[in-house]
């Protein structure tokens, strides 16, 4: 009892040690969320008068979001962007690979797995030129596909920022994947399998059933990084052509800092700060009866 | 779930499966025409896909050895023209400034998350539930989406071109996720060394440094490399923040070298991205060797 009460006490040293990092968030996250809902609301410009002397709009961004078309065309292509490049196929793939990794040849998973994990450890940068050179007119993807003299960034932009992306990610679902199948007991299996269910009927009805909470903050993870992504599409294509692979981060960076609009840009990022709370919560409610379980 | 991303997993995931994929194995090659056979179309099937992944990399490689690299598949060549002349295009000092920040970022990030860590994990702290839900929020939030308001601030107070300042936003942005990691790591450490270093005397601060520290050495560690190889690729956040010429980091500096001529040189382009990717590669390799070593410590600790 004697202990718990000593327990109970506020030491100095707690808000001492607390204090650097309290600094820290207060200063760079809390402030500027609070900064970001009012400066959303005002006609702030990077240059120009109302530079220094901007003032409260109200509703007039918001105004401008809803009538504004490239903004509604932006919100579609980030969607696109989570669920093509981001859910499907990183998690499509990195379960493929997950999945084959348990049977392969031990050379062969190990090989391969460092191939794909090596393109998720490359700086982004680095991964946009590599696609960029690729997507050229005589590059290597353009080649293969059998249209060498297309630059297929102009063509089919948002496919090649979408397979750009997949190749950088896979790695995450793959080696996430892979620890949740790690876990799912043998008896399982071994139970479907004497009562001669087949692979794919074992894969369908057991396994990804038992790994789903996985899944789940896998993808909710992938989304989460996905809808912010910025370097990649901006190196690669700076949101072209004609506002082709603009995606929100990408249409806020444009409308910030190359159309001076710092008010309408936080607009934005407000916007797409409420579209990754409300996938946020689509995906928690999905895990809720897991979640229930555990308690 | 979060965890399973870090750098240690890799190398620990090869022995694990190695050893799993065993008893699988040998029951379903009961149903089996052949045996092994199943493993061999498993095999192939992986390859391709390896292959298909493999590919832009080894453009990158062959790109940056021959001096009359195009966007297309260069033959191989041996050549360091290009790396010459990525040198030239600045490639060293813009390393050295990605040195800089990474390092300055990681240092704060991680002095700053394993005291309030230990503090979250140990102390009592007025209010720690909804801090820690908070914690876990800005985890989950893209920083992306504070650089107005953040840029703003730094306006006002007069912050802007500064490496230092950019690179405490880097470090904050990854504190979030390491006091989590590192209170996570704290919480499965046993008490009975701290309370032994108490009653011997030991003070506060002595106890962190001498005791717990020591012990969670593999978490800090990993707090610290997932904070490096996040402020190494940072992009965005210099662009904005730091525009003055000589700050410019490797990831800037390659968009820089990428726009710069009109006409991009893919040769000395590829040798600059390997000049800039080698480091977070070798960190890469060095903590998954370390790290799988010390997390079975971890465990051993725990048992």
């Amino acid at each position: 009892m004697a202990n718990l009460r000593e327990r109970q006490r506020l030491r100095p040293s707690t808000l001492a040690w607390l204090t650097p990092a309290a600094a820290l968030l207060i200063g760079l996250f809390l402030v500027p969320i609070c900064y970001a809902i009012y400066l959303g609301f005002t006609n702030l410009e990077l240059l120009g008068p109302t530079a220094q002397n901007y003032s409260f709009t109200g509703l007039a961004n918001v105004q401008r979001m809803v009538h504004d078309p490239v903004f509604w065309s932006s919100v579609k292509l980030t969607l696109i962007f989570v669920v093509g490049s981001g859910i499907i196929a990183q998690t499509v793939l990195g379960l493929a690979l997950a999945l084959l990794g348990q049977r392969a040849h031990v050379t062969v998973r190990a090989s391969v797995g460092s191939v794909v994990v090596l393109a998720w450890v490359l700086p982004e940068i680095c991964v946009a030129f590599i696609w960029y050179a690729f997507s050229q007119a005589g590059g290597t993807l353009s080649v293969l596909s059998g249209h060498s003299n297309d630059d297929l960034l102009s063509t089919v932009p948002l496919l090649i920022v979408c397979v750009a992306n997949a190749w950088r990610g896979t790695a995450f679902s793959m080696l996430v994947l892979s620890a949740g199948l790690r876990n799912v007991p043998q008896e399982a299996d071994e139970a479907a399998q004497l009562e001669g269910a087949s692979y794919w009927k074992r894969l369908l009805r057991v396994t990804l059933p038992i790994i789903r909470p996985t899944l789940m903050i896998n993808m909710l993870l992938i989304t989460l990084g996905t809808i912010s992504d910025f370097t990649l599409i901006f190196a690669m294509t700076q949101g072209g052509p004609g506002n082709q692979t603009a995606i929100l981060p990408v249409y806020m960076y444009i409308e910030a800092f190359q159309f001076n609009a710092l008010g309408y840009g936080t607009t934005i990022a407000l916007a797409l700060m409420v579209i990754g709370a409300l996938l946020s919560v689509f995906y928690i409610r999905q895990l809720r009866p897991e979640l229930r379980r555990a308690s | 779930m979060t965890s399973t991303s870090l750098p240690g997993q890799v190398a620990g995931q090869d022995e694990n499966a190695a050893t799993a994929d065993r008893p699988g194995g040998s029951g379903s090659r009961l149903a089996d025409w052949r045996p092994g056979g199943r493993k061999l179309i498993v095999s192939a099937v992986m390859a391709v896909i390896g292959m298909a992944f493999l590919l832009p990399l080894v453009w990158l490689i062959l790109a940056a050895f021959n001096p009359h690299a195009t966007s297309g598949m260069s033959a191989p060549a041996f050549s360091f023209t290009n790396f010459r002349a990525a040198f030239q295009a600045g490639a060293g000092s813009a390393i050295a400034n990605s040195f800089y920040l990474a390092g300055v970022s990681t240092i704060v990030a991680t002095v700053v998350s394993t005291l309030a860590g230990y503090v979250l994990s140990r102390h009592y702290v007025p209010l720690k539930g909804p801090i820690l839900v908070i914690v876990i929020f800005l985890t989950g939030l893209p920083v992306t989406l504070l650089l107005i308001p953040i840029y703003q601030m730094f306006v006002k107070i007069n912050w802007l071109n500064s490496p230092f300042y950019t690179s405490l936003v880097l470090g904050a942005t990854s504190v979030p996720f390491a006091i989590w990691l590192l209170k996570n790591f704290i919480d499965q450490v046993p008490r009975d060394f701290e309370e032994a270093a108490a009653v011997e005397g030991s003070g506060q601060f002595q106890i962190l440094w001498r005791v717990v520290i020591p012990l969670i050495m593999p978490g800090i560690l990993v707090s610290a490399i997932l904070t490096f190889i996040n402020s190494w690729g940072a992009f965005l956040i210099p662009l904005v923040l730091d525009s003055s010429p000589g700050d410019t980091p490797g990831a800037v500096g390659i968009y820089e070298f990428i726009t710069a001529n009109g006409q991009v040189q893919f040769g000395p382009l590829a040798a600059y991205g390997i000049l800039f990717s080698v480091p977070v590669i070798i960190m890469y390799i060095i903590s998954s060797r370390w790290l799988s070593g010390g997390f079975s410590f971890a465990g051993g600790i725990k048992g």
